[in-house]
């Protein structure tokens, strides 16, 4: 397309720089229509970034952001010396790697099984339900945890005792914290996790499974060497996005299930940042804490990145 | 079609129950919230009532329709929908328009502006700091405009523009001498529907559920959206219901607890009926924004 249209410009011998600006000048009012998001998201995303730098400062409100005086790592090393950064860390990692290993793999599973499901009423309807849950909020969400998961009164251990079993307080029980996270979103997002899933598998070339259905191969073969690899590129994506997270665990549903009794597994590092930083009203520290945070995010976020890239053919960039 | 061999036969059948279950543990929890806010709380709470509702009562949804709080966060939320999808829409559309557009210079410049931001933020501290310096604590515009554009909505969007809008449209606009602005309101936004609504609905559920900006931006009940009084009702009183009580005050407190107890399965269906009304309808449009953006993610 590109080639043809220079034809009016061309014998003008514009200088490289008036053309651009008369490309710019033509389309003038499109950069009116960037403008107002573009500027949204310079206020409320790129304004942060640099008041982030009050985590090197001690910030005084009455000073502001600009005035206060700088500190260098200070907030830094407090902080690596504090002997709840190990809980912090290891809670969040713990919550997020056992929520990949999980979350991770059940929502292709499903989605590789609702795609061998040739009853389209049938199908319809496992879509159409496992997907709901997923419109929830986050508020409800934890309501009906608590609700279902009380010792006395929950059904889950109505059952338990149905069946011979001791009820569980399992909200009181640090060690049961992080499965009932995990596996409650399981239930809330595997439906809607296939999605994508579904698309892509949607897009795989039938006549892939007529040759192998002629050579004599099986479903689950067939699902092993067409399917699975069809969708790789997919997951692929997805995993680099949710490692990229890695420590951006789903804080809103965490700050809610929290309580003292299971504050040693379910305290992470945003739960702490929001504690001391607006509880507490430790600015610097806690933006020191959150920048640590995002920090990591991006190194792991740019890694997993580089070595998908190195290995297949997917990446993010 | 060829017949199928006994160990596909097998695996459809294993398949076929595996996908059931799936089912019935997702809709299980369902189906027991709808019957225990209409059962009698002593069935709840003792086991009795565990699929189809018993000693049915309406006392919960009485209650929760008497609750004026409720009345207040519904208004309020319904408020914040309204209102924080109009502005995002008004922001978003035209701009994944633009961005769509391949005569666009420095595009990918621009692009690159808004893709960072997905990746690295300045965090919660300094955000909260910010809203704090623009005076819009205890506003509602804390919770209309930060929020206000979505990254990932804006490159679903375009995706929907560059693969629906043929070039020859825009040049054969360009040649009638028809100006961008004009071109995107007469011919454009008549062909966005289904992105204009699937991003309403993106937008909109989003609004609906969302309880941190309120939580710590507003101090003024009278400002509470629907979660934040949910987060009362179903997260605060639960905690002090299962902390250990004494004797004497277990009795006195065993009323406001079957109180509590009988609200709490009303007041989730009531707080999640419009969602769940609506989500037949939407589901289609839903799905069909996440595949437009799993085209090129």
């Amino acid at each position: 397309m590109d080639t043809i249209r220079p034809s009016t410009d061309a014998p003008l011998r514009l200088g490289k720089r008036s053309r651009a600006f008369k490309r710019i000048w033509k389309n003038w009012q499109l950069y009116l229509f960037i403008l107002p998001a573009l500027a949204t998201v310079v206020l409320f995303s790129y304004v942060p970034i640099y008041g982030v730098q009050i985590a090197f400062k001690n910030f005084i409100a009455t000073k502001g952001i600009w005035g206060s005086e700088w500190v260098g790592f200070d907030h830094f090393i407090r902080f690596f010396d504090s002997y709840y950064f190990w809980d912090l860390m290891l809670n969040t990692l713990g919550i997020s790697i056992y929520s990949l290993l999980v979350g991770f793999p059940i929502p292709i599973l499903l989605a590789l099984g609702l795609n061998e499901l040739r009853n389209g009423f049938f199908k319809k309807s496992v879509q159409t339900i496992t997907y709901a849950p997923h419109f929830i909020s986050v508020v409800v969400m934890a309501g009906i945890i608590l609700a279902f998961l009380s010792p006395e009164t929950g059904i889950i251990n109505r059952f338990m005792v149905f069946f011979g079993l001791q009820p569980i307080a399992f909200l009181s029980e640090a060690s049961w914290f992080k499965t009932v996270y995990v596996f409650s979103d399981v239930w809330q997002n595997m439906g809607w996790g296939t999605v994508i899933y579904m698309a892509a598998l949607a897009g795989i070339d039938p006549q892939q499974h007529e040759a192998a259905i002629m050579d004599g191969a099986s479903r689950v073969r067939r699902i092993w060497h067409i399917n699975l690899p069809g969708i790789a590129p997919t997951m692929i994506i997805l995993l680099i996005l949710s490692t990229g997270g890695i420590l951006n665990v789903g804080f809103e549903k965490i700050l809610l299930l929290q309580n003292q009794l299971n504050m040693d597994s379910s305290d992470v590092i945003s739960t702490y940042v929001y504690r001391s930083g607006l509880r507490q009203a430790q600015y610097s520290f806690s933006a020191a804490v959150g920048l640590f945070n995002s920090v990591i995010n991006l190194i792991i976020l740019v890694a997993v990145n580089w070595i998908a890239k190195r290995k297949s053919e997917s990446s993010l960039w | 079609m060829k017949r199928e061999s006994t160990g596909d036969k097998l695996f459809i059948t294993i398949n076929a129950i595996v996908m059931f279950l799936v089912m019935v543990i997702v809709l299980y929890p369902l189906i027991y919230i709808i019957s225990a806010s209409i059962s009698d709380p002593m069935y709840v709470n003792n086991g009795d009532m565990w699929l189809i509702p018993k000693g049915i009562t309406f006392e919960g949804y009485e209650r929760v329709f008497r609750n004026m709080d409720i009345w207040t966060g519904y208004r309020n939320t319904i408020f914040y929908t309204v209102v924080g999808t109009l502005i995002n829409l008004v922001l978003t559309i035209p701009c994944a328009y633009a961005l769509s557009r391949k005569d666009l210079e420095g595009r990918n410049y621009i692009m690159v502006l808004f893709i960072f931001t997905m990746f690295f933020s300045g965090g919660l501290i300094p955000h909260y700091l910010l809203i704090k310096n623009l005076g819009m604590i205890d506003t509602p515009w804390a919770l209309l405009l930060p929020g206000a554009v979505s990254v990932w909505n804006i490159i679903i969007t375009r995706t929907f523009f560059q693969s629906t809008i043929p070039r020859e449209l825009e040049e054969a606009a360009e040649i009638d001498g028809c100006s961008n602005g004009k071109l995107f309101v007469r011919i454009i936004l008549p062909l966005s529907a289904p992105i204009i609504a699937v991003m309403g609905l993106f937008y909109g559920v989003g609004h609906w559920n969302s309880y941190f900006g309120a939580l710590i931006f507003l101090s003024d009940r009278d400002w509470f959206p629907l979660q934040l009084i949910l987060r009362e009702i179903l997260i605060i009183n639960q905690m002090s219901d299962s902390a250990m009580l004494g004797g004497a005050e277990a009795k006195a407190q065993a009323e406001q607890a079957r109180i509590a107890e009988i609200v709490k399965y009303a007041v989730i269906i009531v707080s999640t009926l419009p969602v769940i009304a609506a989500y037949p309808f939407m589901q289609r449009f839903f799905v069909k924004g996440v595949m437009i953006g799993s085209v090129k993610g």
